[in-house]
């Protein structure tokens, strides 16, 4: 096996960009690891419109993004590898991969970049009763089979959880033939964007039940009738107000969990908030030349976004690379309250930070006309009004290395929300 | 003209099947399903019990201890995973050190081995996250944990390579005693045979009473469970048991053979036979209880839940021989706990008086060997090439959460009684069975199923016939 | 006068955009924050449009479907009846982006163009 200084794990979008933008910070030996059999990762099962707005100024289908980094990984050369599993990240970065061709091998990589992705919170883990028969999907694993192989998981379907990717199928499958008749939202807001909302369940006058859960499923072999109910603010289902509605499919769109577990098995430190690991400006893990982008990190609402996050990545894997560790002289915690649920990056190093770091982050609850503050230690610095911000969609805050300059003696910075 | 047949391919019928294969036999197997393992095997609390708990004299206690016994010749012959990891029955602080002491004399009189009461000091020390208000326990070291799918595949297919035959997708509906034999109507044809082994589960009562006046009544008893992800997996390594008060029997905590943490079971009578539901009162206490024997169960890493039935027969105990006014008519009824555990004996218990009933010779040619589905896990990173070079599909990983690779896979389809299912290829592979539940492995399985069964897309299930996944292409359903 | 509340699809932002009518004819659009908004409110109380995307089979190819939009938006109207002329589109492959996988959809006067690569098998 040849050598290389950086293994990237995953060939999706993040992965796609971090290895173009080290290459042209310089490294020659970069290595994709993808699992699936080909380049692109979740974007080529997302066919419909909307991605790349930021990036190329022009709306492009998930394919078609997904090939614009295609093109770029192959007009530079880089290595790839398809159908192959890393089975094993050591702390000394030594990555353990296995394929068909090549078998199981290893690699002492000078640098890692961590760009696995995330997966769907499963029915098992949503803790819906009921009976456990076909027909039960996560609306990912549905998209995959409509679009991707051609085939129909269902006709008449009932859809728990408003994120994106629910939303996007609900559409999917009406185009497609099948009737959806509800999304329920256990939230009393939707997870999803509102373009979405108007364009996947407005459109097609499906119903969107927001504060609603699936309370029952029922059917041996085949689903055959689901039972949802409203929640309280506890988020427990009301006796009473029971819905059943007669169908052959549940779709699960009920959040995304980051896939960490290559990470956290090779100590890489996690955060309870994103399930993501905790990283300093670079995006670099608490094991030194472990960085990390894309959803891997945290889950994004748009791949502009992990475009962005993940060409910073490569970078700064190419910097650790050709540069060496450079111990931090001053460390700030980022420290998100008042309605700021985590942020990404934890950390800043103000010494050794690039010009400019863009902070991202969600909020809690919904909140209209808002402001988002920053504070170096006890000083307001900036303060943005926001007409509305919502779970569904990241916000973000920018940093600057000459307004940090300004605060020698700070400790920490503060990100909340407060009255506009 | 069958000389035996078995209604059943559960762990219980198919280690009857197997120890009957012993002797030169023509026998039959019959199952509902379209695959082995579908009952009250399938889900369960896969717990190899040490033998205190049921009552001295009782088939119950005599079998467990027997067939506990049986497991560790039996695993390796037969290449299923079992591991000893001992079992711990505490007692907590506001329960009579009194009960505890019953159950260690019991467990004496039962002949179970190596019993011993714990206190805290040491307890704490084995356990460290057990509740703060355990005091001690009785540790059983013989308790052990198996795959109890891959215990009852193993136990099928080596019955079959040594000879008995098996009918999947085939559901009894009569038995009649004609003449000298049985007549046996199923929804596939007729099937005449000398003598029946029931080991029909939750049904057993109904195939009983078909032919014999001694009626049964088998009670489902629903349990359900929640299973923990593998990051949870070493929370105990002993399985905890909860002293068994008025307030019922508890619930468990224990690892299972794959590393991943199980909690439950509960104890509900259901009327519905089929009745494999979860229930939001039935998942939601579990917790709580468990939390009174273990502390800090990470409930936020549940990958799912699940129920199954226990056959309950009102007596108490195993129904097991030869039904008094029904002559080689055998029944293996009643079968709840410790069923998985009594299983190898109970095997051996029916065949033997088979057998007798038929003056069977020995067959000289059995082979109770058995290779499992290689786990590549296993092996060195050279054996692991090696294995790659010579077959390329154990280099391929389909089920990313297990890391089961397509080699496993096709093993699981194409053996002795393989897979035709989804279901069939996760109890046989764990292709599925991990913490994103099939997501992202499900459509892969699916294409396997179709390739090298091979069948049409529209034809493969996740169980039943009509558990179907797809329904026709994209724009034409 | 008559007021319509939209949700900008637009971009991810979804503007909540407000349109005055009158007669028909759009007086007023406020609540955007871009130009796109005044545009997409103008267009959208008129004449709805949508692109539609959808996936079609290959003959011959790495993968048995292809993924296509529309080239252009088409009225919001015709979506079903564009996804149901797709329902026996073929193509064969190697199809590039951007090859077209069925003209003028619909009489719409638009071209339903692959969105993906599939190379020869």
């Amino acid at each position: 096996m040849k050598n290389y200084d950086l293994v990237i794990v995953g060939g999706g979008p993040a992965g796609l960009a971090a290895a173009v933008a080290a290459r042209d910070n310089g490294i020659e030996d970069i290595l994709i690891i993808e699992r699936d059999h080909e380049l692109g990762g979740i974007l080529n099962q997302c066919i419909h419109n909307g991605f790349g707005l930021h990036t190329f100024k022009e709306e492009l289908t998930g394919p078609e993004y997904a090939s614009r980094f295609i093109d770029q990984v192959k007009e530079r050369n880089i290595d790839y590898k398809l159908n192959t599993m890393v089975m094993d990240i050591a702390p000394d970065k030594t990555v353990t991969a296995m394929n068909s061709e090549d078998g199981m091998f290893v690699i002492p990589a000078k640098a890692v970049i961590l760009a696995m992705g995330c997966r769907e919170r499963s029915r098992g883990a949503l803790n819906i009763p009921g009976y456990r028969p076909a027909g039960i999907f996560s609306a990912g694993t549905a998209q995959r089979l409509v679009n991707m192989e051609g085939y129909m998981p269902g006709r008449k379907v009932v859809i728990l959880g408003s994120g994106d990717i629910g939303l996007i199928m609900a559409r999917r499958m009406t185009l497609e033939g099948a009737e959806v008749q509800v999304v329920a939202e256990l939230m009393p807001y939707s997870g999803g964007l509102k373009r979405n909302i108007v364009q996947c369940l407005d459109d097609f006058g499906i119903p969107l039940k927001l504060s609603h859960t699936v309370i029952d499923i029922e059917g041996k072999e085949r689903v055959e009738g689901i039972t949802i109910a409203e929640v309280g603010p506890d988020r427990k289902p009301i006796p009473g107000t029971e819905i059943h509605y007669e169908c052959d499919t549940l779709l699960l769109s009920c959040g995304l969990i980051p896939e960490n577990e290559l990470s956290s098995n090779s100590g890489v430190e996690l955060s309870p908030i994103t399930s993501g690991p905790i990283v300093n400006d670079s995006l670099e893990t608490n094991i030194d030349g472990v960085f990390a982008c894309g959803n891997v990190l945290h889950v994004h609402d748009l791949v502009d976004f992990v475009s962005q996050e993940a060409t910073n990545a490569g970078k700064n894997a190419a910097k650790y690379i050709l540069e060496g560790k450079k111990e931090a002289k001053k460390t700030l915690e980022i420290l998100p309250v008042d309605g700021v649920r985590y942020t990404v990056p934890k950390y800043i190093r103000p010494e050794e930070m690039d010009e400019t770091v863009t902070v991202r982050f969600r909020v809690g609850d919904v909140y209209k006309n808002k402001a988002i503050a920053t504070y170096f230690g006890d000083t307001q610095i900036s303060k943005r009004k926001k007409q509305v911000m919502a779970p569904g969609e990241m916000e973000q805050v920018v940093i600057t290395k000459k307004q940090l300059a300004e605060y020698p003696d700070i400790t920490n910075i503060t990100i909340k929300i407060e009255e506009a | 003209m069958y000389d035996v047949a078995i209604i059943g391919g559960g762990v219980i019928g198919s280690a009857i099947a197997r120890e009957l294969s012993k002797f030169e036999v023509n026998a039959l197997v019959i199952e509902r399903e379209q695959d082995l393992c579908c009952g009250t095997t399938k889900a369960n609390s896969a717990i190899i019990h040490g033998g205190y708990d049921a009552k001295p004299g009782s088939l119950k206690a005599k079998l467990n201890v027997e067939g506990n016994k049986m497991f560790d010749e039996l695993s390796k012959d037969l290449d299923f995973p079992f591991k000893r990891n001992g079992s711990l029955v505490v007692r907590t602080k506001d329960q009579d050190k009194e009960d505890l002491q019953k159950l260690y004399d019991q467990g004496i009189e039962n002949g179970v081995e190596g019993l011993r009461i714990i206190e805290r000091d040491e307890l704490i020390k084995m356990e460290p996250n057990l509740a703060d208000d355990v005091v001690d326990a009785l540790f059983v070291p013989t308790g052990g944990i198996v795959c109890p799918f891959n215990f009852n595949y193993a136990l099928a297919e080596n019955a079959a390579d040594n000879g008995v035959e098996f009918k999947l997708s085939t559901k009894v509906e009569k038995i009649e005693k004609t003449g000298d034999h049985y007549t046996i109507t199923t929804d596939k044809g007729v099937i005449e045979s000398k003598t029946v082994v029931n080991a029909a589960g939750v049904y057993a009562d109904e195939l009983n009473n078909m032919v014999s006046s001694k009626k049964l009544h088998i009670i489902a008893r629903r349990g359900q469970y929640e299973l923990l992800d593998k990051s949870a997996g070493s929370h105990v390594s002993h399985t905890i048991f909860q002293l068994p008060s008025k307030m019922g029997k508890g619930v468990l905590v224990t690892p299972t053979i794959h590393g991943n943490l199980l909690v439950g079971p509960t104890a509900e009578d259901v009327d519905n036979k089929e009745g494999v539901n979860t229930t939001a009162d039935g998942l939601g206490g579990l917790f709580a209880t468990a939390s009174q024997s273990v502390k800090n169960v990470p409930a936020r890493q549940v990958i799912t839940s699940f129920a199954g039935l226990r056959a309950h027969e009102e007596g108490g105990d195993f129904i097991l021989g030869e039904a008094e006014d029904a002559e080689g008519f055998f029944n293996a009824a009643g079968i709840e706990s410790p069923g998985l555990s009594s299983a190898p004996a109970i095997g051996v218990m029916i065949a033997k008086e088979v057998a007798e009933k038929l003056s069977l010779k020995e067959n000289t040619s059995f082979n109770g060997k058995r290779k499992g589905i290689l786990n590549p896990a296993t092996l060195s990173l050279e054996e692991r090439n090696e294995l790659i070079k010579k077959n390329p599909a154990y280099g391929q990983i389909i089920c990313r959460c297990e890391s089961i690779s397509k080699g496993e896979m096709l093993d699981a389809i194409h053996r002795t009684l393989g897979a035709r299912d989804l279901d069939g290829v996760k109890r046989r592979t764990r292709g599925g069975m991990g913490r994103c539940q099939g997501g992202f492995c499900s459509p892969r399985v699916m294409e396997l199923l179709e390739q090298e069964v091979p069948m049409s897309p529209f034809d493969v299930t996740k169980n039943g016939p009509d558990a179907k996944i797809v329904f026709g292409y994209n724009k034409q359903i | 006068m008559e007021e319509r509340h939209l949700t900008c699809i637009g971009c991810p932002m979804g503007c909540q955009l407000t349109v005055t009518m009158e007669n028909g004819e759009v007086k007023d659009v406020t609540g955007n924050t871009c130009k796109r908004g005044d545009i997409y409110a103008r267009k959208e109380v008129t004449n709805p449009t949508r692109i539609v995307t959808s996936s079609v089979r290959v003959k011959g190819g790495h993968l048995n479907m292809v993924s296509c939009k529309t080239k252009e938006d088409i009225p919001k109207g015709k979506i079903f009846d564009i996804v149901k002329a797709l329902e026996s589109v073929e193509v064969a492959a190697p199809v590039k982006i951007g090859d077209v996988v069925c003209e003028n959809v619909c009489d719409t006067g638009v071209d339903v163009v692959a969105t993906k690569n599939i190379e020869a098998k």
